[in-house]
This record gives structure tokens, sequence and C-alpha cells, in this order.
């Protein structure tokens, strides 16, 4: 944490010394914050539209008072916005792969970014449009999931750990273990992800294996493990949690740290910690779809969403973490030393990036999902075939019936 | 009158472009590889999914019974009711499905959570939480409430056909009410029977979300299945193919056996 | 047959109170001061307020309802031009083939024709080169597909009420087989063309799977943008729209019945001479 603040005093200090022209570079007020012009209105006029597709409750939108950043870039560059969202990493991958629509600007998460890269669904962004680029901190250059960082702009990161209530809680137990989750005390009170990726990466981190399989082993004993957490469970959910925690209904849940962050502020007996086994650490990325129709202004927003006030309002809003030092910097104080959204390196160090499975064990870890889900009942295999034939059989016998009857009524 | 026939022209190129096709490349794709080389490995692995198939026909099967109890002495009830009580009632009964059902099953969410409105009420009462969500009986439910209307509408509109008078006639000759209702209204409705079984179970084995919803995740349907194929986590449509093409043999079979119960030579207006 | 025992009543409202309890929730929480769905913090008409500066769903609110509409009426012309067709039918075979493949959309599990256009909707673009893209274009077309059946099984019966010499009749008085459509046939059939568009409107209206699986993000119809935030967070404007559609609908529904029911007073006396209770 301290190294990160030297770092950045020391990128303030050397943009004061050799361009002191520059010295209010950047403010956190959109109003007098300036932009670009003639980069920004290049286009303007021309009447222009760009999709972007984004997770839902994923940007400032202008609700309680906050900046609507879609509508503040319509009114810089006069490009006509076009906003839609998606809810899962795979299903964004889907409308893609399925084809059938063009998006200028997606913003998928690493793992997503890598597989999108080899299927070559997202295209180079060409980084002189994209100026901005250089606010975006060291550690988020040249990521694992886009090593020469020729696809990918950050937008957020964060991280996954358990979100428990303060007072419903044993009060002598310490939460900073993911075993809390299969403990025998809160029957009926855990809520689980509901998507196998996340569910597995607690199961491995439990195990001490990495976060992304090695080995089909790994997701058998994996797969044992999560049954066996079954029973204790209320639901396997997803975006359901934040009702659920908030209105008590749970008591433990795994979830993003920028979303306990908005619960915690909702419930303030909510509590959130990184497990001591180590987690996920996520970035969702900016990029452009091969079939982009206006790459140029997807560049533009891409490097819009980059500029400080606008990077400010949108952390803000969504509370999640920022790569962008700029906007870093302009964050009160007591956003900067929040444990929650910018952890120690330390707990960091035992994070881990998801990446794009093997085709292979991918396909396994999500049969034995199915497995886990439905793992309390158990049928014979040859029932489905067996019930078809039945039918067959009784829907011949039934039309044989009927057409004996009828030649004997003639 | 001949030359007319040539009026359904334009629609039978519309049905085969957007119905036969479609259904043909269900099954090319269920019965390929992702290269397009044959295959019937999709198909053979759809057995591994049994458990979510038994499920999903138990639950559609429980919850077409339950929509034929409840529903069935409403449509009667309707049915001979006074012209303008009978058009209040058919309004209150369709006017729900007027509001999206996935906000109609949001809303049972809060209604039945473990802090929810009827759980509030029931401690208010004194009595223990009872735990609703999250179970099979609250995917039930969530089916039930969707599918009703489904169900009644049908039986109502071929009640409304029976004829009070062959009623009293079965009753002047002798018949208890119960012989009346078993032997005469039975029969007489039986294909408002039909078609309110084929309303609410077909949608009822196939639906998703729902189980999502009230279920807790861990009831996981045929349409959940489906969609986690080619929307969801688990991108595969030729499994999911495979997955769709057995769920449809098995409805149309479904239906065939059913059919053999509808005496009428060609269905009517399915729902009014 | 008509009187009302106690039980009698006891049931009608229990069934009503079934249907009825999650609509009163859903609007109740339309007025609640935050955004948590089980937290009640103090009424406030808020939601009402953003409703309508929330583009995306003023926008896939305006989308649902230019689908609903060309696609009901393309589906209604389409429909009874068809239903006219397959009723002038001879031949047994092509009968009941045609009206199988009629029941497909209807009998087929939602979810399956919603996968199965989309792979068409892919593969036309991928393999043939059809300049075809997931929006509006592939909306329509597929809520056509599932509303046209429901027009025909409307039509046809009323088709089969008629009495087919009106038709030749008034050919022998000298109408040309269009006029002779135009003026005889389509004023028979009309209360079945009416019924039939409104139930093809009313469930491209509330379609969900299927506009699902061939909408793109950025042209969805209402249903799906809900579908979208269910699985995020829903948002109480969602609320605050749906109590607007409520009160809209059950407003025109009374209207209607009212009037019916003013009718219904008005040709009973001319029969009973005001007798009626």
């Amino acid at each position: 944490m301290k190294k990160f603040s030297l770092i950045l005093t020391f990128i303030m200090l050397f943009t004061f010394l050799t361009v002191p022209a520059y010295a209010a570079e950047y403010t956190d007020d959109i109003e007098t914050h300036p932009f670009d012009m003639e980069y920004y209105t290049k286009y303007k006029g021309q009447d222009l539209t760009l999709n972007v597709y984004n997770w839902g409750e994923y940007i400032s939108d202008g609700s309680d008072d906050t900046l609507n950043i879609n509508e503040a870039f319509e009114e810089l560059t006069g490009i006509k916005v076009i906003y839609s969202t998606f809810d899962t990493n795979e299903s964004l991958y889907a409308k893609l792969k399925t084809g059938g629509s063009s998006y200028d600007v997606i913003i998928p998460s690493d793992y997503m970014v890598s597989r999108m890269i080899e299927e070559e669904l997202i295209q180079p962004i060409n980084f002189d449009n994209v100026p901005n680029f250089k606010y975006i901190d060291e550690a988020y250059v040249n990521p694992s999931y886009d090593p020469e960082n020729k696809y990918s702009v950050p937008y957020t990161w964060g991280t996954v750990g358990l979100i428990y209530n303060t007072e419903l809680i044993d009060a002598n137990e310490e939460i900073d273990s993911w075993s809390v989750m299969w403990s025998e005390a809160y029957r009926g009170n855990v809520l689980m992800f509901g998507n196998s990726k996340d569910a597995y990466g607690i199961a491995f981190k439990m195990l001490g294996y990495p976060i992304n399989a090695e080995s089909e082993e790994q997701i058998e004993k994996a797969t044992e493990l999560l049954k066996e957490q079954k029973p204790i469970l209320q639901a396997y959910v997803m975006d359901e949690i934040f009702d659920k925690m908030t209105g008590e209904e749970a008591i433990i849940a795994p979830y993003y740290a920028g979303d306990a962050l908005t619960m915690i502020s909702d419930n303030p007996k909510l509590d959130f910690v990184i497990p001591k086994e180590g987690s996920n650490i996520f970035t969702d990325a900016m990029c452009i779809p091969t079939d982009a129709k206006n790459k140029e202004l997807a560049e533009m927003y891409i490097n819009f969403m980059l500029e400080p006030p606008v990077g400010l309002a949108n952390i803000e809003y969504i509370g999640y973490s920022t790569a962008n030092t700029a906007v870093f910097d302009l964050l009160d104080d007591e956003t900067k030393n929040n444990p929650i959204s910018y952890p120690d390196k330390e707990l960091l160090a035992n994070c881990e990036y998801f990446y794009h499975l093997d085709p292979e064990l991918a396909a396994l870890m999500d049969e034995k999902w199915t497995e886990v889900l439905t793992s309390d009942e158990h049928y014979n295999e040859m029932l489905m075939p067996m019930l078809l034939v039945f039918c067959v059989v009784l829907s011949i016998t039934l039309n044989v019936v009927r057409s004996i009857r009828k030649k004997k009524n003639q | 009158m001949k030359k007319s026939s040539l009026f359904s022209l334009p629609y039978i190129v519309w049905s085969f472009i957007f119905v036969v096709i479609p259904m043909l490349l269900v099954i090319v794709f269920a019965f390929t590889t992702t290269d397009g080389q044959f295959t019937i490995e999709n198909i053979s692995q759809v057995s591994t999914y049994t458990p979510v198939f038994v499920r999903s026909i138990w639950l559609a099967f429980l919850s077409t019974v339950i929509c034929l109890i409840l529903g069935y002495p409403m449509a009667f009830i309707m049915s001979r009711a006074l012209p303008y009580n009978r058009r209040t009632l058919v309004m209150l009964i369709m006017l729900p499905m007027w509001i999206n059902f996935l906000l109609r099953t949001f809303a049972w969410m809060t209604l039945l959570e473990n802090n929810g409105v009827i759980n509030s009420l029931i401690t208010m009462l004194g009595f223990k939480p009872l735990r609703m969500i999250n179970t099979q009986g609250a995917v039930i439910l969530g089916m039930v409430y969707n599918y009703l209307p489904f169900m009644i509408m049908p039986l109502y509109s071929v009640m409304t056909k029976i004829d009070n008078s062959v009623i009293e006639a079965a009753q002047d000759l002798g018949a208890s009410s119960i012989n009346t209702f078993v032997r005469v209204i039975i029969p007489l409705s039986l294909p408002g029977i039909t078609t309110g079984i084929t309303m609410v179970f077909i949608p009822a084995i196939s639906t998703f979300i729902i189980s999502r919803m009230l279920g807790g995740g861990s009831n996981m349907l045929i349409g959940d299945l489906i969609d986690t194929k080619f929307l969801g986590n688990a991108y595969n449509p030729n499994l999911g193919s495979a997955i769709s093409l057995v769920l449809m043999v098995f409805v149309l079979l479904f239906m065939s056996v059913l059919n053999q119960f509808d005496t009428s030579e060609e269905k009517e207006g399915m729902v009014i | 047959m008509t009187q009302n025992k106690w039980y009698k009543k006891l049931y009608i409202s229990t069934i009503l109170a079934f249907l009825y309890m999650p609509i009163a929730v859903l609007i109740i929480y339309s007025f609640n001061g935050s955004k948590s769905r089980t937290v009640w913090s103090g009424f406030s008409f808020k939601w009402y307020i953003e409703l309508f500066q929330d583009k995306l769903i003023m926008h896939s609110l305006l989308n649902t309802l230019i689908v609903g509409l060309i696609a009901s009426v393309l589906a209604t012309i389409l429909g009874t031009a068809a239903a006219v067709g397959i009723y002038a039918y001879r031949n047994k075979v092509l009968r009941s083939a045609v009206m199988n493949v009629t029941y497909m959309p209807i009998l087929n599990p939602e979810i399956v024709m919603g996968v199965s256009l989309l792979l068409l909707f892919v593969y036309a673009k991928e393999k043939m080169y059809v300049p075809i893209e997931l929006g509006l274009t592939t909306l329509i077309i597929a809520h056509v597909t599932f509303c046209t059946p429901y027009v025909i099984l409307n039509v046809l019966p009323k088709l089969r009420q008629m009495d087919k010499n009106t038709y030749e009749a008034a050919m022998d008085l000298g109408c040309n087989p269009f006029q002779s459509f135009f003026k005889v046939v389509v004023p028979e059939i009309m209360p079945g063309i009416v019924t039939g568009f409104l139930l093809a409107l009313t469930y491209s209206i509330d379609d969900f799977i299927i506009s699902y699986f061939v909408s793109s993000g950025a042209t969805q119809t209402l249903p799906v943008t809900i579908g979208s935030m269910v699985r995020k967070r829903i948002s109480p404007k969602i609320n605050a729209l749906s109590t607007i559609i409520f009160v809209v609908v059950l407003v025109v529904l009374l209207i209607v019945n009212f009037v019916g029911a003013e009718k219904e007073k008005a040709s009973m006396k001319k029969v009973k001479g005001g007798s009626f209770r």
C-alpha cells in the first residue's frame, strides 16, 4: 500500500516537475475538467451511434444525483450511446459467438478476455486513440489475460470474499476462512455462488489447490467438497445475495468486494473479509469486438471512461476498485485506506486470476457442477430412454385401440 | 371456393422457413459435433441429466394436477354465474396475466422468504416461521400461480357450452349430484380438460427462471439446463439442441397420448 | 345453481386472493423509499419519477409496443388468409399436415422455439450470408411465427360456423371473388379476427422466453429487460411501471365491462320488458 502511494507521489511529482503547465491536469469536477475538445468533437453532428454492452448496474447512471456518464459522453461528443446490459460473462460470450448482433464496446472479465482473444472475438485497440491509458497503474498493465496489453483496458478490479452479518454470527468466532461455509452452526443460513466457476474457485482454495483446475482429480475432490456443503446451504444464488444479505435472510455469503460495500452501506451490520486461504482477484476490462462497426468511436468512449472525473464518478457509484491512478488520487482518504476496496498487498498476493480453462476440464467441471446441483437424487441412467419408449408404446397402443373401435362402430 | 385455398400460400411458406427449418436445424445440431461431424454423443450425454428431466416432469405433473383441482370448480362456477358476474370473474382471472410473469414470481420471493411477508404474519400470531422459499414446494407454487389462468380459461369456455337443461335432465332422471357431476359434467367438459392440461403442462415442463427464483438454484429444471447451454455458463449449442430435441419428443408424445382422450374431431381456439 | 353458498364465496375469494397477493406486494413496494425488496423504508413517489428518466426501460417499452403492434397486425393478416385457405382445402392429407405445423409453435415448448429460431438466424447469417442481425427484425419474425397459429385457430371455427351459401350467393349476385370475400366472408368472421388479434398482441407483449433468445442487447423488449434485471437486481422502477400498466389495463377492462353491461341491460329490457333482475 505504502509502496503504491510512493509510486503515485513520484508520478505526481514527476508530472509536476516536467510539465508545470499541466498542474491542474485533472480535477474531480466534470464541469471544469479540461477535456481535449478537438479530440472529443471530431464526430459531432454526424449522427453516429455507439453500442455499449456492459454488466447490469455497472455504470454511474444519474440516479441519486450521480453523474450520468452516457449522457455526459453524448453531450460532449454528439455521439448517441445505445447502452444495454448482460448478466454473465458467458451470456456475453454466447451473444458474441452466435453473432447476429454487433457491439462496439464490451466489458468482459479477465478469463473471458483471454478466451475472446484466443477465438478472435475482440480486436486490438489502437492506443494512440486512448491517450488516457497513461493513467492505468503499472500493476494492471500487461496482465496475464492480455500479456501484451493489446486488447483490453481495465475498467475495474476487485476480489471475492465472505460477506457476513456481524450480529448473527457466533460472537467468539473470527471469520477468516472459507471453512465457515461448511460449518454446521450456520446450517440453512449460508448462500453459495450459483455458477460453477466461482463455486469451484472456493472449493479449490479450500483444498489448497490453485484456483484454475489442473487435473481431473482436483475437480473430483472439489466436487465431493461441494456436495458435502449442500445440506448446509440455504440456496445457490447470484445477485439475489444483495437482498438476502441486507434483508438478513442469510448470515454468510461469498461475493465481490465492490458489491459488499454496497451491501454494507445498506446494512452496516454486514462486514467483508478475504479468507486466509486466498481467493479470486478479477479485472473487468473494456474491449472492442471484432465485428464492431465504429472502432474509433469505441476508443473514444474507452478514453472518456478513463477521464479522471468520469472514472471517479463511476467508481464512487459502482464501489469496485479502480486501476486508474488519477482516479485513485482523487478518492477521499477513507476510501483509499479501505481494506475492502484496496486490501493489503499480502492478502492480494494470495489471490489469483481465473483464466480460460482447458475445454475438456471446463466441460468436466460443468458436468460435475450439474451433478452437485442434483446430487440428492439418483436415478438409473436408463430411466429416460425407458420413459420415452413407454410413451411411444402407449401412444401406439392407444391409436390402435382407437382405430379398432372406430372400425367396429362402422 | 377452391381458389381461396391459395390464400394459405404465404403462411405455408412462412411456417416452412420459420417453423419447419428451425426444427430441422435443432435436429441437425443435436446430431453433430462443433465441427459439423455426425455424432450421437450429444444424445447419449442427455441421459446424464436424468435427474433434471425426472424432476421437471414430476413438478410439471404435480402443478398440472393442482391447477386442475383448483381451477375446475372455479371454471364451473364462472360458467353458471349471471352474465355480469361472469364477465367480472373472467376479467379478474385474466387481469394478473397483464403483469409480467417474472415480476409476479419475483413478488412471491418477498412473500415466501424466511423474513418475508407471510412468515412475519405467522410469527406475529405466535407460531414458528415456516421454511418456504428454496423448496420444491415453492417452485410448484410458482408454476401453479403462473399457469392457473391457462387451466381455468379453456375449462370455462367449454363449460359455458354445457346447457343447464342437460344437467337438470340428469337430476330429473334421479341422478345424485355426484353422479351428475361424474357422468354428465366431466365427460362434457373433457375437451376443456385436455386443452387445460396441455396449456399448463407444456409451459410448466419447459419453464426456467421460476425454479431459479423460488427453488434456490438447486432445483434445476430442463429449461434452466437448456438456457445454460445456449446463453449461460456452459455454452454448448450441440448438447443444448440434443436436450431440446429430447424435450420436444417427450412433449409431442405426451400430446399424442393426451389427444386420445379428446374425442372432438378438430380442436378449436385454444384459449378463447 | 346460482345461489351463493358461503363455501363457494370462500373458495372464490381464496383463489382471487392467491392471484392478487403478489400483485399487491408489487404495487406496495413500488412506493417504497429504498431500493430494497424486503425492507420497507417509507412512502415515496421517487421510483415513478425515475422511471420516466430511465432510458433503458423507456426504450424497451417502446420496442415492446413496436414489436407487439407490427407482429400482431402481420400475424392477423397472415393468419386470416391462411385460415380461409385451410378451410377451402379438399385434400385431407395436406390439411392435416398444415394443421400439424400450425400446432407446432403452440405445443412445442417455448424454449425450444426460441432456441431453434436463434439457430436459424445465426445459421442464415454465418453460412448463407443473409444480412440479418438479432434485433427488431428477428423479434418481429419470431413473434409473427408464434402469434399466427392463435389467429388461425380463432378464425377457423368462425369460418366453419358461417353459411357457405352466402359466399356463393354473393357470387351469383355479381360480385367477383374478392368483393364477395371482403363484403361477405370478412364481416362474418370478424369476431374471430378480433379475438385472434388481441390474443396475438397479448402474447407478443408478454413473451419473454422466445424474445430472450432472439433479441440483441441493444433491442430488448420489456420482458427481456425485466429478465436481465431479475438476474441482477430488480429496480423498483419496474414495480412502478407494472403498477401503471396494471392500472391502465384495469381501467380499460372496467370501461369495457361497464359498456358491455349497459348494452346487455338495454337489450334485456327490450326482450323482457324491463324485468331484468
